[in-house]
């Protein structure tokens, strides 16, 4: 139990922090609708319904790097992060705190992003709606671990992508099946499987990110 | 408390520690002196359980929860207020009475009347202190602080040197410094390192 | 395991001349004992090495992550930069997949590049999860920061290969209704000799380059430390 209290204050101290600075999730936000323009152009006329199906994941998953890049700025400003990695919770719980509030920024985001997109394109199934939902979680999970480790690395903000892409290969698949097949009961099933695999993974290691 | 057998530290090539012998009883206070790049912030880093030795044995018979480390960055978040800080961090070591615990700090170290002002407001020397009461604020059995008197002017040195003679004999302190005579009617170990 | 290590403590000229052998006479079987394919000809036989040169940086992935555990969990000193060779040579092996795997469709097909082909996929996907492993490898000071951040990023590699196998083939159904296999012939006879030898020889020799590479890299790490001690 007092896991998961270390876990709120953390969380809590994420979004004090945003609700202070306010830099993240305007930027996701304006972000967001930007490249859905941009995506009205990219696409000639009389293209599919589904090529706009699939842009939306593009979006979604540049927004959320466009979070993740930020998520652990405060900490490394002043080395803050020696001073949670010497508090005596489990160091996981850093991750854990972390991966939250930047799905709580992502999941605002989007909340004002996808009607935007049915505005502007079409329609949204509930399907897409679950794939969204689902890859948010691994995007956030596996993204803010990959934050840590870019933070702490000369190029910085430059990695992140480089880390981060190659691992969401397969939270695209899932989240594109999931919103254009008609059955997209097992596209939901393997974001589900890509969350718990990856985010136990994060989880059992986040410990040596942190510490030497 | 400490016990350090020809303790070293490398990173890549660079070493930047090599043989340290160290012995720290239980309430012992320690100040590790020496110039600019010997080493001290290393040491400090190692016996706070931060970075571990490339070499020697090292022990530290304190759990992490007892160990207070005052680094050279105040370890804080500059957008929050010093309350939200000292509160994060006293959810984090489960302090008791919290809120009376941060109070009686903030007062004692002249921060009471700008608690909910952003720390990036502070100038060095408030931030200094903040960064003392963080120390503090779970009352460690071993103090590890690194500089402690940098930026902290005439009257919060000696609310510092206050403190520690409070703490003296009760706690373990170690203590690296370029000006050992401040402390060093206190001390009861040097290590000087080259 | 057991291979392995007792592997480990032939000496490096041997074992060198071993998989010379061994590759001379994979060539020879490749060329002149293994019979032509039915419907591809004799270009059919850049499968022996294709497959088995897949299968070889699969063991070299596996492997550098078997170190990563090594290093996470037993804080072995020496894991580190064996786990990091053998996932420099998994990435020379997938390399070699990707080109051999192009020809091939090239020959077969065509096209320089398939999507439908799974395999050659995956490649394209790990090759650039491990560029991205030297990338943060190389960003990072040497110490124990950088070993972790690499031995933890190798144990996302093994987690991400099943992953994205997974994903390759789901995605069929929506980006890629016709399937195109490069499909092995049926086994049997010289062919899976061919196969099995080739595959023998492989393995050896991306362990003596394996072997070669981390007895360099140990010298230079020796010599810096003299240098600097």
């Amino acid at each position: 139990m007092t896991y998961f209290a270390d876990v709120g204050a953390l969380a809590r101290k994420d979004l004090l922090l945003e609700l202070r600075a306010r830099d993240t999730l305007p930027a996701m936000l304006l972000f967001v609708v930007a490249t859905f323009v941009v995506f009205h152009f990219s696409l000639p006329a009389h293209s599919s319904q589904l090529a706009a199906s699939g842009l939306l994941w593009v979006a979604i998953l540049f927004t959320a790097l466009l979070g993740l890049g930020r998520a652990f700025v405060p900490e490394r400003e002043q080395r803050v992060l020696d001073g949670l990695v010497l508090a005596p919770c489990d160091r996981s719980a850093i991750w854990l705190a972390k991966s939250i509030a930047t799905l709580a920024f992502l999941g605002a985001a989007e909340l004002v992003a996808l009607p935007v997109f049915a505005l502007f394109f079409h329609g949204l199934s509930g399907a897409t709606i679950a794939g969204v939902v689902l890859a948010d979680i691994g995007i956030c999970a596996v993204g803010t671990f990959l934050g840590a480790m870019a933070v702490a690395t000369r190029a910085r903000d430059l990695l992140l992508p480089l880390l981060f892409l190659p691992l969401a290969i397969p939270i695209v698949v899932g989240g594109v099946g999931a919103s254009v097949v008609g059955s997209p009961g097992r596209y939901l099933a393997f974001l589900a499987l890509y969350d718990v695999l990856f985010g136990l993974l994060c989880w059992a290691t986040f410990e040596y990110v942190v510490t030497e | 408390m400490i016990r350090a057998r020809k303790v070293g530290k490398r990173f890549g090539d660079k070493r930047v520690l090599r043989g340290v012998d160290l012995d720290v009883a239980r309430g012992a206070f320690a100040i590790v002196t020496g110039p600019n790049g010997s080493g001290k912030t290393t040491l400090l880093r190692l016996c706070a359980g931060l970075a571990v030795p490339s070499e020697g044995d090292l022990e530290v018979d304190a759990p992490r929860a007892a160990v207070g480390y005052l680094a050279h960055e105040p370890l804080v978040y500059r957008e929050l207020t010093a309350l939200e800080n000292l509160d994060l961090y006293g959810r984090l070591y489960r302090v008791p009475e919290r809120r009376e615990r941060i109070g009686m700090l903030l007062e004692r170290f002249g921060l009471w009347d700008v608690r909910h002002d952003r720390v990036v407001s502070y100038s060095r020397g408030m931030t200094q202190r903040l960064a003392l009461c963080r120390v503090l604020l779970h009352e460690p059995e071993l103090l590890v602080l690194d500089e402690p008197y940098t930026a902290l002017d005439t009257a919060g040195a000696e609310l510092l040197d206050a403190q520690l003679v409070e703490l003296h004999g009760e706690r373990t302190v170690l203590v690296s410094t370029h000006d050992p005579d401040r402390v060093a009617q206190l001390a009861t170990q040097r290590l000087a390192l080259a | 395991m057991r291979l392995v290590s007792r592997l480990s403590r032939v000496p490096l000229p041997a074992l060198a001349v071993v998989s010379l052998v061994l590759m001379m006479v994979a060539l020879t079987l490749v060329f002149y004992v293994a019979p032509n394919d039915a419907n591809q000809g004799f270009s059919q036989r850049i499968f022996y090495f294709h497959v088995s040169i897949a299968f070889t940086a699969y063991a070299c992935f596996a492997a550098g992550a078997w170190k990563a555990l090594l290093h996470l969990w037993k804080r072995d000193p020496r894991a580190d930069l064996e786990s990091y060779v053998a996932v420099h040579q998994g990435v020379i092996f997938g390399t070699l997949v990707l080109l051999t795997g192009s020809i091939w469709a090239k020959i077969s097909w065509g096209h320089w590049w398939l999507w439908g082909e799974d395999e050659l996929v995956l490649f394209l996907v790990l090759f650039l999860f491990y560029c991205a492993y030297f990338m943060l490898r190389f960003s990072v000071d040497p110490g124990p920061q950088r070993a972790n951040f690499s031995a933890v990023y190798a144990l996302f590699g093994v987690v991400l290969i099943p992953v994205s196998f997974l994903a390759i083939r789901i995605a069929k159904s929506f980006v890629h209704p016709e399937v195109f296999t490069l499909h092995g012939p049926n086994f049997g006879g010289w062919i899976l000799v061919t196969y099995c030898v080739a595959q023998a020889a492989l393995l050896l020799l991306a362990h003596t380059l394996y072997r070669v590479e981390l007895t360099g890299k140990r010298l230079d790490a020796r010599l810096r430390e003299l240098r600097f001690a």
